[in-house]
């Protein structure tokens, strides 16, 4: 039989096939944060069942910290609960948490693969929709909800009905100034927020094949912003090379026998999809959105469409949505002011962001009018900011680098947009109030981020990069 | 530990004819913070629900005196984005025992069934007819048939079979608890666990 490497993977972890019901999958992998996992221990307390596989799972703390003076307590009262929360429930089941101040800690989508916890081949799950991005080492890896996790904690195992299978193959080479952020947005604005709902994605193609693994879990992140329950990329050299180079990796043994092991994991020549599409890499430019959802999204020069054509969305929804942004149909957005600037989150919080930004800003400096959040995905990815010498490429050119967390990817700790304001970000979300009440995002790469927080209004990347 | 049955629901409905609604309009980030499950409902669509000074919006849906009951219908594509569990805890904490739309994403679609919430996927064109006569006449019902598997407009007599999991439908039917069932299983994970590949 010819496999899809989702069915390799999904297959080789089923524990039982309910019969017309859900596979139980077994979990290799199981992170937790702080925000989506007390009430799953309040109701293991309730079960009076404990962890069962408390050295399968890892905690970090993120979602709602601060990104200035962490060694201070919290001053939120119910994030300060929260955090204590995790820890208590962490220390009561014996699991390793890399909470606030540790020297591991960050992001959880940053700091798993970072510290080698995600492995090709695995199946991973966290209560958080962006799990998707551990699919770039090719394993299975989703967001669940808080009964789910609360499911995996007591069994290490998760229901599931079985997705569809797509692949997405991304082929020949992309411009100048166009990132893996430029092809995962250029692929939702083809397919709209729900055009692979019900599949898990397979990303291949030249393209693909082309990116660092930092890059391909920025396309992978976004996998679930086309709808889909995850996205995958098949292990190569790029993988292996990259799992070489992290100082440990969480297995038992041999390294190079697990990575013989690993390059097994690929579609079979042959093996049938649900559904493909293809795109060409040399028609995408530097994207940005407009709208409230991220299949809102234009190349950067383009005028916003005058009926929105693309996402299907009903002509009421897609007003709306440009009411919010204070923006009208075929409008052009080069030029428009910027209030903020955001380079972060776990769709580009990774060193490479931080170099691309940098790349920049080097040797220009901050518009006046543009408040900048620089927020690390994790503290390695800090410390190796410094050791490069970014952080002061950063404070040379008038940003300030704060402490590492979720910030104003999702705005639950103090960094939030004010309303009305416009916030160019390399986090994955601009729906309505989601960096703050009344703010308006413009999802972008690092590199448009940059563009922007340099010259103070929206601009083309490729006229800045210093060759 | 046993959840509320669903069988049969038969209720006026609340029409929220908007597209690709997300979990961060269902609930706010700023209102996770809490360590309980209990009290969400409170703050559902928080943001469309109040203006800025904390007032009321009397134009929200939820604020019409005109319009209640216990079904959510809702425009395509609804409870994207984010997978927190919340949104659904907030939409069943203010009452609502069904959403009705022509289109979920996935992870909203898990947790709704896992928290006894059923998202019922009607075709397009009806979800449309429906709308359309809740505006018109809000105290025009909706029955749902669990077992079944049928929606039923009652004004107009018009119906749709819907469908569901087997396995999913037998849980909400009987109140059953997925947690339970696996725990059941549990020398059958615990073997499972043992073939695990030996670098893990
Ligand atoms: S950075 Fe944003 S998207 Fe990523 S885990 Fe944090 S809140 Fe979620």
């Amino acid at each position: 039989m010819k496999e899809t490497l989702f069915e390799k993977i999904w297959n080789s972890h089923v524990v039982r096939s309910i019969n017309e019901g859900p596979d139980v999958l077994f979990i290799d992998r199981h992170y937790i944060h702080e925000v989506t996992s007390p009430q799953a221990f309040n109701g293991l307390r309730a079960r009076g069942v404990k962890v069962l596989h408390p050295e399968k799972t890892l905690a970090t703390a993120d979602h709602n910290t601060p990104t200035r003076d962490q060694h201070l307590a919290i001053r939120d009262e119910l994030s300060r609960n929260q955090v204590a929360k995790l820890a208590e429930n962490c220390r009561e089941n014996g699991i390793e948490l890399y909470g606030l101040n540790h020297e591991k800690n960050g992001i959880v989508h940053v700091i798993g693969p970072e510290l080698g916890y995600t492995l090709p081949g695995m199946t991973i799950v966290c209560g958080d929709s962006h799990t998707s991005t551990h699919g770039a080492f090719g394993t299975i890896a989703f967001g669940i909800g808080t009964s789910e996790v609360e499911m995996v904690l007591a069994t290490q195992c998760i229901m599931q009905p079985r997705p569809r299978k797509m692949r997405i193959s991304v082929n020949g080479k992309t411009g100048r100034g166009v990132t893996a952020k430029d092809i995962v947005m250029y692929i939702i604005s083809r397919i709209s927020t729900g055009g692979a709902t019900g599949y898990f994605v397979e990303f291949s193609g030249s393209a693909i094949r082309d990116l660092s693994m930092e890059a391909r879990m920025t396309v992978c992140n976004m996998s679930i912003e086309m709808g889909a329950r995850g996205g995958l990329i098949a292990p190569d050299e790029t993988t292996f090379s990259y799992l070489r180079s992290l100082s440990r990796l969480n297995i038992n043994g041999d390294t190079e026998a697990a990575i013989a092991s690993w390059k097994s994991l690929k579609s079979d020549e042959g093996a049938v999809f649900d559904k493909e599409l293809e795109f060409d890499a040399a028609l995408i430019k530097p994207m940005i959105t407009y709208g409230t959802n991220p299949g809102m999204g234009m190349g950067i020069d383009e005028l916003i469409p005058s009926s929105d054509t693309a996402g299907g969305n009903a002509s009421s929804s897609f007003l709306k949505s440009l009411g919010y942004m204070g923006f009208k149909p075929s409008m052009k957005l080069l030029g428009h002011p910027v209030d903020y600037v955001f380079l972060g989150s776990c769709t580009n919080g990774r060193i490479e962001d931080f170099r691309a930004f940098a790349s920049i800003i080097k040797g220009r400096k901050k518009a006046s009018g543009v408040t900048a959040l620089i927020v690390p995905g994790s503290k390695r990815v800090e410390e190796q900011m410094k050791r490069e010498g970014l952080t002061s490429i950063y404070e040379e050119a008038g940003f300030e680098v704060r402490q590492p967390g979720c910030s104003s990817c999702l705005a639950m700790n103090e960094d939030k947009i004010p309303e009305g304001k416009y916030a160019v970000s390399t986090s994955n979300r601009n729906f309505e109030g989601r960096q703050g009440p009344g703010a308006r995002t413009l999802l972008a790469s690092p590199l448009t981020a940059a563009a922007a927080a340099v010259t103070g209004v929206i601009s083309d990347p490729r006229e800045l990069i210093n060759d | 530990m046993a959840k509320e049955k669903f069988v049969v629901l038969e209720s006026t409905c609340v029409p929220l004819p908007l597209e690709n609604v997300d979990t961060d309009q269902i609930i706010p980030a700023r209102f996770l913070s809490a360590t309980s499950r209990e009290g969400f409902g409170d703050n559902l669509f928080r943001d469309w629900r109040y203006n800025k000074n904390g007032e009321k919006n009397p134009a929200f849906v939820l604020n019409d005196p005109s319009f209640g009951g216990r079904i959510l219908v809702a425009g395509k594509n609804f409870g994207s984005g984010s997978s927190r569990e919340h949104a659904v805890w907030a939409i069943y904490d203010y009452g609502f025992r069904a959403v009705v739309s022509s289109f979920f994403a996935d992870i909203f679609m898990n947790n709704s069934l896992n928290n006894g919430l059923l998202p019922v996927v009607i075709p397009e064109d009806m979800l449309g007819r429906i709308l359309d006569l809740v505006k018109k006449d809000p105290s025009a019902k909706i029955r749902i048939d669990l077992e079944k598997q049928i929606l039923k407009v009652i004004p107009t007599g018009e119906e749709t079979a819907f469908s569901i999991n087997a396995y999913k439908k037998e849980c909400m039917l009987k109140g059953l608890d997925d947690i339970d069932f696996l725990l059941a299983m549990r020398n059958e994970i615990d073997e499972f666990a043992k073939r695990e590949r030996p670098w893990l």
